[in-house]
């Protein structure tokens, strides 16, 4: 990303360490664009939560600065950054009604009261929950309580909203219904939304942008589709979607493409995207919609295999082989309707185009 | 399922639902969780056994010895039946009938040694009354009639109205007269009269009971709460180390703290040394932090401190450190946050604590007693000291038994106010 | 009587004068072989183990269980008869709760010349142990008395010392604060005998509303310098810390601050108030248990033995023909004659507490004097 000025928020040179030793965010630099609805996506201790508490004002930054509107605010409170927030559990006031929680943010900024149910009222009916002001939050279910913490952190118009992994304590189908609820409130409202999690569909279907974390640093930064599309590195490759590696080493290079010798001495055509030179050890990522079985035409990529499981999904069959070594090797056959003869144990043809298998860094 | 059973389950006749044998099904699931019931019953016997022994048998005594008072009609019988015609107003002594029946009545209590246990009873309504009837005890068997004559030779109080006055009025097998002393109240030949301003001091002490107990609570809650506070956000093993700290109290003697706080407050104390030396106070004017109610309130709530803290601690524990955040990222400061999100989270934390406090220091006298002095003892001192010196077991169980109802009292306050669902021990 | 906190460490060992009664014991018969004896443990309590109970355990072999309860005996005791079951054979009470004891039924009746032992010159019992048998359930061991200790380096009374207890209510010539027990026994008397009142009308002044309130205004005048007492160990300690100047509290407590811990503190006999400590027996023994604990009495209160207990601890036996058999302290080697209350040099001036009136008069006193006390 490029120096954005006017950014809604910017961190720069921004690193955490908690004990002294060990750096859990390490220099972080990313620009978050007005409107945008960015995701912070990695696995637990990967620094996200870390950053989105160092932007909420929760945890100081040890080092380099955190912008907003273009206003530094390392020293600005929290209560002073005007940035909602939706957390983990809802952390709704048990002691204060629904209507209450809600106006709690008005009261303080010393609106008076009949704007405050104004406000109050109109962010009820934006989340569907009209009339249910005057219940205790535990009288709520699930849903509802993550409804009235999301009405709670926009109730008083904040341009930021963050949200700390909001859908975590729902049921798979709430999620889900959930997932599109916010999307909608963030379109319609025009907000900036921050959004923390480790589930890679909730942040390929809501964001504009992934960050993608691991190890205090991020691994890519791109749109969602992107991060499936042309993964930057092995880890990106396998946290998002499913994808079969195959280990090699690079024997020749040519312009943006590469081969790359697989055990059992098999040449491959693959994409260069993230590889040191000719010699240098490399992961092969390949995803398992991209290959086809017994392909009728020629292709890139045209490999012997042996079928070691199916698996009868519905829409697809799941056919598990033993690739060049690799008996993890997946391929994902649409269910066409016609009858495949093959069974465990056979060996087949594969094969894939250059471009669909990725050359990234090498992994154990 | 077979079909009439069916039928049965479905349709009815007489609108009872019935089991599939014909009985009705309230009567059959009765039945089927009869044993469960006797099982949970039979699981709870012992405690309710030891409870019903231990605690409310002895209540009900207490209740009961604060009122009894059938020493006097069993000890002298037909005395007290004669004495029911006996009008003292009229101003003079009964006569030799009754005389002569009180003669028959303490020669058989004499017997039996129970003369002098009437004469403690009667000692407290009038003071000389146990010294009289030892005397008199001495001399019954010999005497002869008249008998009226024989008694007020031996002491000439019995020719007085007013110590047959207090036989009279001590006739009956309820009295009300513990109660009357523990309200600082007697019952006279005037009805009942309040005592002399300068000899009252059972509502004295009720009511400085009452309020020590309540700067107690009060400090044990402004000191515990910030402690709980730190406790309840700090790391597990941090906390385990200070809430050693908190419970050492608990694990000292009485005796150790004791002294400790001798040494510490006295007047030649280390904390007077030190206010001496820093120049605080001059050598002349040293506090007075000991045999006082400072004392008292100092020991006390340094002892009931942990029953402050822990449950205000097992609350907090409970309130997530996000309530704070968010109430922050809501736009409101620490205070805010605190007083309005934070606090009232914790209040039945507070309650918990102040009930457990304020009900363990009404109660207490041991502490009081060593180093309370004049100024800082309690009721309970009051009571230990009728239990166990005085023996005057009927006003210990009246003076316990007002105790016991003020406590009642604030309960009930406190459930209108604060509401007792509201208290959490953890 | 709080004794057994008394710091007059008795040493294991120490040879015990061999009883010359051994072929005097006389059997028992049908007696139980064991007795629960209860005292107020602590220093008190190893003074009779010494003198009374391992000589006697060792003539008859007899296990004695000693309890440490006399604090509360009064009230147990009562517990106990109510329940039916007397577990205690012997109990060490002082003479005030003796009378109560016997008045409640609690305690049993003795005749003092039958049960116990006659001086070696014959003299009955009843005779040789005299004022002390103060009610019909109560035997005698020893005499102690209240008296006053004053430190001896107080700079602010300009080397006077004081000689009478009414020096106790003089703030001008004996500025400091004193030491009285938070009980309103001895302080009346003392508070009335520095008013004016002579001591033969004592306590005929006591029985009046009006001289129990001019001794209260007596102790008016001294009121803020009291620190008020409820233990016997507190005068001790405080005079030891130099927290007040002078107090009241047990004769044995000062002769140990004086003489163990060699405190500059001494002595004030004057008008020492005498109290007496002995044993009652539980009223509704059975035979053997009684059997047994007259068998005991008879040995423990002889003449020799109750001499034999001041060699341990600074209280006079309570039989007149023991004073002379006195003899040094088991440790010290020092004389205990001069450290005793009854030593005549020490009873120029004495009061020997009044234990009816107080039956009568305590708990009518106790409450004027404590509602005073509280405001």
């Amino acid at each position: 990303m490029s120096e954005n000025r006017g950014a809604a928020v910017r961190y720069e040179s921004v690193q955490k360490s908690y004990d002294g030793e060990n750096l859990v965010v390490k220099d972080l630099n990313l620009d978050i664009a007005r409107g945008e609805f960015l995701t912070m996506l990695g696995p637990s201790g990967s620094g996200k939560t870390t950053c989105l508490m160092m932007l909420a004002g929760f945890e100081p930054a040890t080092h380099g600065e955190i912008f907003l509107n273009d206003r530094p605010i390392n020293n600005v409170p929290p209560h002073k950054r005007g940035i909602g927030m939706v957390f983990q559990n809802y952390a709704l006031f048990p002691h204060m009604s629904v209507a209450e929680n809600l106006a709690f943010p008005l009261q303080v900024r010393g609106m008076d009261k009949s704007e405050q149910q104004a406000k109050v009222k109109r962010a009820l009916e934006m989340v569907e929950l009209g009339t249910f002001g005057s219940r205790r939050p535990a009288q709520l279910s699930g849903g509802q309580q993550q409804r009235v913490a999301v009405a709670r952190a926009l109730v008083f118009d904040p341009e930021l909203v963050l949200m700390d992994e909001p859908l975590g304590a729902l049921d798979k189908q709430l999620r889900e219904q959930m997932q599109y609820e916010i999307k909608h409130i963030h379109d319609n409202l025009g907000v900036t939304i921050v959004y923390v999690t480790h589930d890679q569909t909730e942040a390929l279907t809501m964001s504009d942008r992934v960050a993608v974390f691991n190890d205090g640093v991020i691994q890519q930064l791109s749109s969602p589709d992107a991060l499936y599309e042309s993964p930057q590195n092995s880890f990106v490759a396998q946290f998002i979607g499913e994808n079969n590696k195959l280990n090699g080493r690079v024997t020749a290079v040519d312009g943006s493409e590469c081969v790359v010798e697989v055990p059992g001495g098999i040449s491959l055509k693959a994409d260069a995207v993230n590889i040191s030179g000719v010699g240098s050890k490399t992961t092969l990522s390949l995803r398992p919609e991209r290959v086809e079985l017994q392909p009728e035409k020629e292709m890139d990529n045209m490999i012997d295999g042996k079928v070691e499981e199916l698996i009868y999904l519905g829409d697809h069959i799941r056919v598990r082989m033993n690739v060049a070594g690799n008996r993890e090797f997946v391929v994902k056959v649409r269910n066409r309707g016609e009858r495949r003869q093959i069974a465990e144990g056979d060996t087949v043809k594969i094969g894939w185009a250059a471009s669909d298998c990725k050359a990234l860094d090498a992994v154990a | 399922m077979s079909s009439t059973s069916t039928d049965h389950m479905d349709a009815p006749s007489d609108g009872i639902m019935r089991a599939a044998d014909g009985t009705p099904l309230k009567k059959s699931l009765a039945r089927a969780l009869r044993r469960e019931k006797l099982r949970s019953f039979l699981l709870i016997l012992p405690l309710l056994a030891f409870i019903i022994l231990s605690f409310l048998m002895p209540i009900a005594d207490m209740l009961f010895r604060s009122v009894e008072n059938g020493i006097v009609k069993e000890t002298i019988p037909q005395t007290v039946a004669l004495l029911k015609t006996w009008d003292p107003t009229t101003g003079e002594a009964p006569g030799e009938e009754v005389f002569a029946a009180f003669h028959e009545d303490f020669v058989k209590a004499y017997k039996d040694k129970s003369h002098t246990r009437l004469g403690l009873r009667l000692n407290y309504d009038e003071p000389g009354m146990s010294g009289l009837f030892r005397k008199t005890g001495r001399k019954v068997a010999k005497m002869e009639p008249p008998y009226k004559d024989a008694f007020i030779k031996v002491d000439k109080d019995w020719g007085k109205v007013e110590t047959w006055a207090v036989i009279k009025r001590a006739s009956p097998v309820l009295t009300d007269g513990y109660f009357l002393s523990a309200l600082d109240a007697k019952r006279t030949s005037n009805g009942i009269e309040m005592l002399p301003e300068k000899e009252r001091i059972y509502l004295f002490l009720f009511k400085r009971t009452m309020i020590l107990s309540i700067v107690i609570t009060v400090s044990c809650l402004l000191l515990g709460y910030p402690i709980a506070y730190l406790l309840a956000n700090l790391p597990l093993r941090t906390s385990n180390m200070l809430m050693i700290l908190v419970l050492l109290p608990f694990w000292t003697s009485l005796l150790v703290r004791t002294s400790a706080w001798k040494v510490l407050l006295q007047q030649q104390g280390v904390i007077n040394d030190f206010l001496v030396w820093i120049g605080v106070i001059d050598d002349a004017n040293r506090l007075i932090m000991i045999n006082n109610q400072t004392g008292t309130i100092i020991a006390m709530t340094h002892i009931l401190l942990p029953f402050m803290i822990l449950p205000l601690f097992s609350v907090m524990k409970t309130i997530s450190p996000s309530y704070v955040r968010a109430a922050k990222s809501l736009g409101a400061n620490d205070w805010t946050a605190f007083w309005r999100v934070y606090f009232p989270q914790s209040v039945p934390g507070i309650g918990a604590g102040a009930i457990l406090v304020f009900i363990l220091s009404i109660g207490y006298y041991i502490t009081p007693e060593l180093v309370g002095g004049t100024s800082g003892i309690f009721i309970s001192n009051r009571i230990a000291y009728h239990i166990s010196t005085s023996l005057n077991w009927g006003l210990a169980a009246a003076l316990g038994t007002i105790l016991l109802a003020l406590v009642m009292l604030l309960f009930y306050v406190y459930d209108k106010i604060v509401g007792i669902d509201n208290v959490k021990l953890g | 009587m709080k004794l057994k906190l008394m710091l007059l460490a008795t040493v294991a060992g120490v040879a015990f004068a061999a009883p010359a009664v051994t072929e005097e014991l006389p059997p028992c018969d049908n007696c139980s072989d064991s007795m629960t004896i209860v005292s107020w443990g602590g220093a008190y309590s190893k003074s009779q183990l010494k003198a009374y109970h391992e000589p006697y355990q060792a003539l008859t072999g007899i296990t004695i269980v000693n309890d440490e309860s006399s604090n509360e005996a009064v009230a147990k005791l009562r517990a106990m008869n109510e329940a039916n079951n007397i577990t205690w054979d012997l109990v060490d009470v002082e003479g005030p709760d003796a009378v109560r004891l016997c008045d409640e039924g609690l305690a049993m009746p003795i005749n003092a010349d039958e049960l116990l032992a006659p001086a070696p010159d014959g003299t009955p019992a009843s005779e040789d142990f005299g004022d002390s048998l103060i009610s019909d359930c109560f035997i005698p061991q020893i005499v102690f008395s209240t008296t006053f200790g004053y430190r001896t380096d107080v700079a602010a009374w300009n080397g006077k010392v004081p000689t009478s207890v009414c020096d106790v209510f003089d703030l001008e010539n004996f500025p400091g604060k004193r030491a009285l027990e938070k009980r309103p026994k001895k302080n009346i008397e003392w508070a009335l005998l520095c008013d004016g009142v002579a001591k033969a009308d004592l306590y005929d002044v006591m029985a009046t509303d009006e001289g129990i309130d001019r001794a209260l205004a007596k102790l008016d005048t001294i009121k803020s310098d009291v620190i008020w007492w409820s233990a016997g160990a507190d005068t001790p300690q405080l005079l030891a810390d130099g927290e007040i100047v002078m107090g009241s509290t047990y004769n044995g407590r000062l002769f140990s601050v004086i003489e163990e811990q060699h405190q500059p503190v001494a002595m004030l006999w004057d008008y020492q108030v005498f109290d007496f400590d002995g044993w009652i027996i539980p009223a509704g023994l059975p035979e053997d248990r009684l059997n047994r604990v007259k068998h005991y009495l008879r040995f423990a209160t002889d003449t020799q033995r109750l001499a034999d207990q001041a060699k341990y601890i600074s209280y006079g036996p309570a039989r007149a023909s023991s004073a002379p058999l006195v003899g040094k302290h088991a440790e010290l080697g020092i004389e205990m004659a001069p450290h005793m209350p009854t030593d005549p040099a020490n009873m120029k001036n004495i009061l020997v507490n009044n234990i009816d009136w107080w039956a009568d008069y305590s708990d009518d006193v106790d409450a004027k004097f404590q509602a005073w006390l509280a405001k």
